[in-house]
């Protein structure tokens, strides 16, 4: 077996060069890129990570955004639903104004003509009245002869008129 | 070439390339085809990580592989070295690829090639050795520089009692004294084995040829069934005798570092 009847002539060779390759990958390899590789892994990692939460961070902002917009939407739809409530109120009460108005004006114009009414008819009986006594006074002289006190007449005519 | 001069230890022979010999110190260092097979790793391994160096944000084929390269060494160190562990790393990773890289260029049939024969580093006791006596000297002087001579309490296991300590404390220090040969031997053993059985079962291919008759044909075909399989199983065997030293080398830092 070569590997032990060989040791003898051998064993610097083995070491001297494999102490020279050794130290060339150790040094060489594992200590200039392999801590370079390694950042790069990390590097990348970190970014993968740094990604992620950004996406994260991104969806729960969209998240916000909608909840505000939602909100929003409910406040305007409820503030047009009050406009609109309030729109119709005020719109009826002013057709209810209106109406009381003109309610009003067609009453007062009632009371108006029925005064007037009222007024035509006793100056109506008022003349009625005169023109009776008149006529009373002129029949009782032209039959009679005797003047009657034209008081007298009155108060017999507007009784007698009472008594209808 | 005649069957009968297959030699299966023949493909474990360092030799210096292109026969020179290089002397330092009285101490001959020559560049053999060892060291030439531990130089193509270190250049594999260097080609295959700058692809990872590309440092996209969106990464390529290559920078994916490179990058779960580091990423697999990193959750080992993590899960079994734990707090602390980070600064292993290197070490760990350097270990895992020098020796999956000269596993699996071991096992690569490119002696298909003619003139090029591949030589599994790992195949060799002293390479696997002083893997092994590195990472056992790493354990002993982070354990001793970071506990002192509490780091002896290794050796007392919690919550055993007390009339067994007499026997428990030497088998845990003989079982501590052994990593570093069980993991310098469980490297070369698999990986010598695992060639020889390659090369013995090749080496039945061409005997059969050679052999002629009804039978030697039959024995060729069966053995070349077998090298297939063989070679896939190696082809894990490489990976997981890598992952097994690292493993261990985790877990005995783990020791070292946090005293069970």
């Amino acid at each position: 077996m070569p590997q032990l009847s060989q040791i003898g002539e051998i064993y610097a060779s083995q070491l001297f060069w494999l102490a020279i390759v050794f130290a060339l990958i150790y040094f060489g390899i594992g200590k200039a890129m392999v801590p370079k590789i390694e950042a790069t892994i990390d590097d990348r990692n970190g970014r993968i990570d740094g990604d992620i939460a950004a996406a994260e961070a991104a969806r729960a902002q969209a998240h916000a955004v909608e909840a505000a917009y939602q909100t929003g939407l409910e406040n305007a739809r409820s503030k047009a639903a009050l406009a609109l409530g309030e729109a119709k109120d005020r719109a009826t009460a002013n057709t209810e104004a209106k109406l009381k108005a003109s309610d009003a004006a067609m009453q007062a114009q009632l009371a108006a003509a029925t005064a007037q009414v009222a007024a035509s008819k006793t100056q109506a009986f008022a003349e009625i009245e005169t023109a009776t006594t008149d006529a009373v006074e002129a029949i009782i002289a032209k039959l009679s002869g005797v003047a009657v006190d034209r008081s007298t007449i009155e108060a017999r005519v507007k009784t007698e008129l009472a008594h209808g | 070439m005649s069957a009968g001069k297959i030699d299966p230890m023949e493909q474990f022979m360092v030799e210096p390339v292109l026969g020179r010999h290089i002397d330092l110190f009285g101490y001959d260092v020559s560049f053999t085809n060892s060291a030439l097979f531990m130089v193509v790793v270190f250049v594999l391994l260097a080609v295959f990580m700058a692809g990872g160096l590309k440092r996209q944000l969106v990464p390529g084929r290559w920078q994916v592989m490179a990058e779960n390269a580091v990423s697999f060494i990193d959750s080992m160190v993590s899960v079994n070295i734990g707090s602390g562990g980070k600064k292993f790393a290197p070490y760990i990773f350097s270990l895992f690829f020098f020796i999956l890289f000269a596993n699996l260029i071991g096992v690569m049939p490119l002696a298909i090639l003619p003139g090029l024969h591949t030589f599994a580093v790992t195949s060799h006791i002293t390479v696997t050795a002083i893997l092994a006596f590195l990472s056992f000297a790493i354990v002993l002087v982070v354990g001793f520089a970071k506990h002192g001579l509490k780091f002896f309490s290794l050796f007392v296991p919690h919550g055993a009692p007390g009339w067994l300590m007499p026997v428990i404390i030497p088998v845990e220090f003989v079982s501590f004294m052994v990593r570093p040969f069980s993991l310098a031997l469980r490297l070369f053993v698999a990986m010598t084995a695992g060639h020889i059985l390659l090369e013995v079962f090749g080496s039945f291919v061409v005997q059969g040829i050679n052999a002629g008759g009804a039978l030697g044909p039959i024995v060729s075909v069966l053995s070349f069934i077998m090298i297939v399989g063989v070679s896939a199983l190696e082809l894990l065997v490489c990976a997981i005798q890598a992952y097994v030293f690292a493993l261990l080398t985790s877990l005995y830092l783990h020791d070292a570092v946090h005293l069970h």
